[in-house]
């Protein structure tokens, strides 16, 4: 695989309307090359709208977002899925595909390489043996080449994630989105996934940008933070300077039992598994 | 409460919001319901009592019944393998027809609204038209057989099935599907690896639960020219060859019988 550097990115004063709610409101930032960018903030301050929108899932009511200079907005059918190919994204319900196997669900990861008589192969699910020997290469490197036969969803959560990030090498992107990627699993599999995910962004010299529900997650492996709150941005700084006066700017007044901010409890206290 | 938690939920108990009563509303829903039934039973000419009366008269018919004569069974037999043809080939046209109808039916994976709408109308049409009825149209362009009968079945199923798979598809998990878009694969790649793996299990279900259904229809297709069993049902039936018929009769149980107990088997290996 080819080391790739990724692309800028860059946010001029993005906003996204839902009706009349702001999620997300004149947000500007730019993103260098192999940054580990952690995106915090509570449920609903518009985390997931700005992911959603540097993957194009969505297009910003105003504002520009660019990736390596591209417009992201006009994006449309072969262009736009030649975007997506270029963006790995890693979900928290990991949103593979139950039924099929292990090895199926890495080889989606190669469908954008698959060209012409090929790619009407592999609707019937035949793969040349360079893509396999590909996919294999990618379970291996996340420790799960005995599961390559295994159905999907026979799999724990953790190792889900874990052929999520298989699927993700195999698709080489050239930029890594994360959304809540480690929010449904339990503190030791959640380490091992944001540290797999640290190795490989910056052995490739990968952009990740994620939003991370706990706050303990972006202070340990994230270089930067962007702290959101009600659509704006409250914080663009480094991971280091993320203290407690920040953390009352992005969450407001520090949360109190009951409520369902469990972002600023330490890691590994058993308190994230409760959640 | 006198338990641990006495002391967290103790107190008066807090008033609870108003509640709209109703027993009104469901009073006029039960009333409304037995005035359709009573009108429609007075449609329909309901006279149970008839029914008792003159149950005495279907023992005389069914008299002729009870001997079955088997001189004709070779014929009447060959005829179940047709019928059993019929289905099998009318399924697979179905199939044929249910496929891309159901996916560009589904909201879900239509490319454009116009598609979707054109095909649900077509679906509607092909399951509003009943098999019989596209049977008739059908002789009259391939001549009386089983290739009539089959083309009939097909393409009334293919708008059952088609109906069946594209709400199939509507019911999928997106999640599953989003995770193959994102990878930026094309629309086929889409279907193939994050629709279809979803829809199989339901859908092989229902596509074997049709199969018995045409099996049923194909016994009696060929009381309009359609081949197969059911000419012999008709005829046997309408020149009062008792005897006959129960044969024709006993057979067809015989074979929908074996076809249920066979797309168990399969349905139970298979999902």
């Amino acid at each position: 695989m080819s080391a790739a550097t990724s692309p800028v990115v860059i946010l001029e004063r993005v906003s996204r309307r839902f009706g009349s709610q702001a999620a997300l409101d004149r947000v500007s930032a730019c993103i260098r090359p192999g940054e580990f960018v952690a995106v915090i903030g509570r449920s609903g301050a518009g985390k997931t709208t700005l992911l959603r929108c540097l993957s194009r899932a969505i297009v910003p009511t105003d504002g520009v977002v660019r990736m390596g200079g591209q417009d992201l907005r006009p994006l449309a059918g072969r262009a736009l899925r030649a975007h997506r190919a270029r963006v790995g994204v890693i979900y928290q319900q990991f949103n593979l595909v139950k039924r099929l196997r292990v090895l199926d669900n890495v080889l989606i990861g190669r469908l954008p390489h698959v060209r012409g008589w090929r790619g009407y192969a592999a609707l019937l699910g035949f793969f040349e043996r360079g893509q396999r020997d590909i996919a294999l290469a990618c379970l291996d490197h996340v420790g799960l080449v005995a599961r390559t036969w295994q159905r999907t969803d026979t799999l724990s959560g953790g190792e889900q994630q874990r052929v999520a990030i298989a699927k993700l090498l195999a698709q080489e992107p050239q930029l890594i989105l994360g959304d809540e990627p480690v929010a449904s699993l339990d503190v030791a599999n959640g380490a091992l996934v944001m540290e797999t995910l640290r190795r490989i962004a910056s052995a490739a010299g990968l952009t990740v940008i994620s939003t991370l529900h706990h706050v303990e997650y972006a202070r340990r492996y994230a270089d930067r933070v962007l702290g959101l709150r009600a659509g704006r941005l409250v914080f663009d700084g480094a991971a280091r300077d993320l203290d407690d006066a920040a953390i009352r700017e992005i969450f407001g007044a520090l949360p109190e039992a009951g409520t369902d901010d469990l972002e600023l409890t330490p890691l590994p206290e058993p308190a994230l598994v409760t959640g | 409460m006198t338990g641990p938690l006495a002391g967290i939920l103790g107190g008066p108990p807090p008033q609870a919001p108003p509640r709209r009563s109703e027993v009104g509303r469901n009073l006029v829903a039960t009333l409304a319901l037995a005035v359709v039934l009573g009108m429609a039973a007075h449609v329909i000419e309901l006279r149970p009592l008839e029914l008792v009366r003159d149950v005495g008269n279907i023992g005389v018919f069914l008299k002729g019944y009870l001997r079955p004569s088997f001189g004709n069974i070779g014929e009447y037999s060959w005829q179940c393998v047709v019928t059993v043809c019929i289905a099998l080939w009318g399924t697979l046209v179905a199939l044929a027809i249910s496929i891309p109808l159901g996916l560009l039916g589904a909201r879900n994976l239509s490319p454009h609204p116009v598609v979707y709408f054109l095909a649900r109308r077509t679906m509607d049409v092909l399951r509003a038209v009943n098999e019989f009825v596209f049977a008739l149209m059908f002789v009259t362009a391939v001549g009386l057989g089983p290739f009539a009968g089959m083309l009939a079945l097909g393409i009334h199923t293919g708008g059952v099935l088609g109906k069946l798979l594209s709400e199939t598809v509507e019911g999928i998990d997106p999640g599953q599907a989003e995770g193959v878009t994102a990878v930026g694969a094309g629309r086929l790649h889409v279907i193939a690896f994050g629709v279809v793996p979803q829809v199989l299990p339901n859908f092989l279900s229902y596509v074997l639960l049709r199969f018995e259904s045409d099996i049923r229809s194909a016994a009696v297709i060929g009381m309009v020219g359609g081949g197969g069993i059911g000419f012999y049902l008709w005829d046997t039936i309408r020149s009062f060859k008792d005897g006959e018929a129960a044969t024709v009769i006993l057979l067809i149980v015989a074979m929908v019988m074996c076809t249920d107990i066979m797309s168990a088997r399969i349905r139970r290996a298979a999902i």
